[in-house]
């Protein structure tokens, strides 16, 4: 897959202190980047960077392989985090100047908008001033603003905050849909149910450095901690008897009218020989890898602060 | 660019079309005619009432003239004693009683007015001013002066002041014009320049600014509001000045009956406090009016209007976009309008320092203050602008310019600075270290 958007090197400090340091990702054409880290971690400073809001202090960035330029930002959707309207001005004259500073045409721009306050039912609010609307629907409005454009790619910043649930799955619905569409999504997020359901890749930035990027599953895979979980029924001898040296017990409790075992595995060793092994035993209900949620992940890697390289 | 003008646009537009402008725009002209107009109304329409005051005069025979009635006084002379009067007082007939001692001469302050109510201050005026020319006659028939000796006596100079070319100079139309000129540069910045502040407050507040400059750069933004709203300005002046002719020469037709128009005019003059050597210029002698008109003309002929128009607009904007650009500056470093006060004070102090001077600078247009402050680029549109009409020399005029355009240069670099660093910065309390910082982030 084509790279939509190259950051380099990108580095930035503002007097002391430091937002960025020698930052690099790579976001491919069609994907959904998530850009995590905790608060103050430098995703603001970065989706800053790529809008062209503020400058990098070194390093540069590609958009479709061209050196970032102004013209560029008709190509992008920018949703941020800190997001506002006029809230004395009219909501279609608002939208239609909002529209045309990103380069749409005005007749064009009508013509996409209206489609867009008929999709999320909004069309009776074109006179409304923005101050007389609920915050739902300047929610509505806000991502209508983002998108009209159809821009080849869509930052969002904290997309899920502050917004009220109903309007947060609509917009994810949204960005699944345009997704499907070839639309390239990066969106920063500290919620993590968000990035399980729709982000392909992540980067993981913490304090101004970046941890950690790639694939969602090749994460999964280096955070893998070959544990399974093994609810059965027998006896504690029984388990005990099954395991030899490549294994270890972590955890052996009740569970429900069985008990549940966790099991840790050697690398090395295939799990199947484990199967047999409790097989002769105890009588299995169920055997399940225990996969590292994004939030464990994200935990991890920020408590230990340290840089990982991910080997596709 | 096409960018800016969209700003613009919308800047301009969703003012001009706000209550509150269409409300400023036709109260302004009502307001300014009302000031040339109310007071000919009320000369016309008030003190209809004739107000009889019975005088008891105790004065020896021979100063006993009957004082000189007016058109809402009358005075009406009666022998009988105070006591009397004041018991068969008829408030219905008249308004009040004068009583005057015998010894008016060496003792002006004994006359006394008894009137039923608080007496009105308008008849209290006309019977103070009457009575001190009647003792000023009585005082000089008594020296052997008489009325005839003393209107002969009477002068009136009128100094013609030419420059040594020949050409006639005309400090007092000078100084009205230059004056008019600097008042409206300084209002024109102090309004529009607050107004340039509150919207970018209002953007960052509403957040809606970070959306803007992911399409604009922020340079942009700030100089289509700032160039939007000066022509809000203009609109606006534009509108006045159209306004306050039309309604001014319409309601003059309608009110001003031409029979009465002179005595009008001078009544008018008077309740406008114009001294009595101007009313009796225009009212007593022709010649004198005549002459007065010619000179007013001469004046305005002498007066180098192309330069004065072509310098005023100059000024006008340089000094409005050096202003605002720093107003826009202080919008983006704060969060809400109560937290302007420490950033607004060195800003409208050089401003009103400048309209300060400029009142001084009309009595002594080349002191070295006024030179001075017509060349710093923060003092000069108000302070040239009211030198200017006294006639400048042609470096200096080309030195302010020069100053005043480096100036707004400037500082529209360092707001453009402050700005786009102060927009994207909520609820942090910024000092002057801060934004000092600020000049030098990349970006």
């Amino acid at each position: 897959m084509p790279n939509i958007l190259e950051v380099r090197n990108v580095s930035k400090a503002y007097d002391k202190h430091v937002a960025l340091e020698n930052v690099s990702i790579t976001i491919n054409e069609g994907s959904v980047f998530g850009l995590l880290g905790p608060n103050g971690a430098g995703k603001t400073s970065l989706i800053r960077i790529i809008n062209q809001i503020t400058a990098p202090d070194s390093g540069h960035i590609l958009f479709d392989g061209k050196p970032l330029n102004p013209q560029h930002t008709a190509q992008i959707g920018y949703l941020p985090e800190e997001r506002g309207l006029y809230k004395k001005m009219e909501v279609g004259e608002q939208v239609l100047y909002l529209a045309q500073l990103k380069g749409l045409s005005r007749a064009d721009a009508v013509v996409k908008l209206k489609y867009w306050f008929e999709k999320f039912e909004i069309k009776g609010w074109w006179k409304k001033k923005v101050e007389e609307l609920s915050k739902g629907m300047q929610q509505k409005v806000q991502f209508i603003v983002t998108v009209v454009h159809e821009p080849k790619l869509l930052i969002l910043d904290e997309p899920f905050t502050g917004f009220d649930p109903i309007n947060a799955n609509l917009i994810k619905d949204e960005l699944i849909e345009m997704r499907k569409k070839g639309t390239t999504i990066a969106l920063s997020t500290h919620r993590m149910e968000s990035v399980e359901e729709l982000c392909t890749h992540i980067a993981l930035i913490n304090k101004s450095r970046k941890l950690l990027e790639g694939p969602v599953k090749d994460v999964r895979k280096l955070y893998k901690s070959n544990v399974y979980a093994i609810e059965y029924e027998g006896t504690n001898i029984g388990l005990a008897n099954s395991m030899w040296g490549d294994f270890e017990l972590i955890e052996n409790e009740p569970y429900g009218d069985g008990m549940k075992a966790l099991i840790k595995v050697k690398d090395s060793i295939n799990t199947n020989a484990l199967l047999q092994g409790l097989i002769n035993n105890v009588t299995i209900h169920s055997f399940k890898e225990l996969i590292p949620t994004m939030n464990d992940i994200f935990i991890q890697s920020v408590t230990n602060n340290e840089i990982q390289t991910i080997h596709e | 660019m096409n960018k800016i003008l969209l700003i613009l646009q919308r800047e301009y537009l969703t003012r001009v079309k706000k209550k509150s402008f269409i409300v400023m725009t036709i109260l302004g002209p009502i307001l300014m005619a009302a000031i040339a107009i109310v007071p000919i109304l009320i000369a016309k329409y008030s003190d209809d009432k004739i107000n009889k005051i019975l005088v008891i005069d105790q004065r020896p025979e021979i100063f006993t003239t009957i004082l000189p009635s007016s058109e809402t006084v009358l005075f009406v002379n009666s022998k009988i004693s105070l006591d009397s009067a004041k018991r068969a007082f008829d408030p219905e007939k008249f308004y009040g009683i004068l009583y005057l001692q015998d010894d008016m001469v060496k003792n002006p302050g004994g006359a006394m007015l008894f009137t039923e109510k608080q007496a009105n201050l308008s008849v209290t005026n006309y019977i103070e001013t009457s009575l001190e020319k009647q003792i000023e006659q009585d005082k000089l028939k008594a020296e052997g002066i008489d009325q005839k000796t003393l209107t002969s006596i009477e002068t009136t100079v009128n100094l013609k002041t030419l420059s040594l070319k020949g050409e006639e100079n005309s400090a007092e139309l000078a100084t009205i014009v230059g004056f008019i000129c600097g008042l409206l540069i300084y209002l024109f910045i102090f309004l529009y320049g607050v107004q340039v502040m509150r919207g970018v407050i209002e953007e960052k507040t509403n957040r809606i600014v970070e959306v803007i400059i992911s399409s604009v750069k922020p340079f942009e933004l700030m100089m289509g509001k700032i160039i939007g709203i000066a022509l809000v300005g203009l609109t606006q002046f534009f509108l006045w000045i159209i306004l306050t002719l039309t309604i001014t020469t319409i309601a003059g037709k309608v009110i001003v009956d031409p029979k009465t128009d002179a005595k009008v005019v001078a009544q008018t003059m008077r309740t406008n406090n114009l001294d009595q050597h101007a009313l009796e210029e225009l009212g007593a002698t022709p010649k004198v009016k005549e002459d007065a008109i010619a000179k007013v003309f001469s004046q305005l002929s002498s007066i180098n209007f192309p330069l004065i128009i072509s310098c005023f607009f100059i000024y006008f904007l340089g000094g409005y976009l050096l202003y605002s650009a720093l107003f826009a500056a202080i919008g983006a470093a704060v969060d809400n309008e109560t937290e302007t006060q420490q950033f607004m004070l060195p800003v409208t102090i050089p401003l009103i320092l400048a309209f300060i001077v400029a009142q001084s600078i009309v009595q002594n247009p080349d002191s070295q203050l006024g030179f001075w402050f017509s060349i710093f680029p923060l003092t000069s549109p108000v302070v040239m602008m009211v030198r200017i009409a006294f006639g400048v020399p042609p470096w200096e005029l080309a030195l302010s310019i020069g100053l005043l355009i480096a100036g707004f240069v400037g500082a529209t670099w360092l707001a453009g600075r402050i700005y786009r660093t102060g927009i994207l910065l909520y609820g942090k309390k910024v000092n002057y270290k801060e934004l000092a910082k600020w000049l030098f982030y990349k970006g």
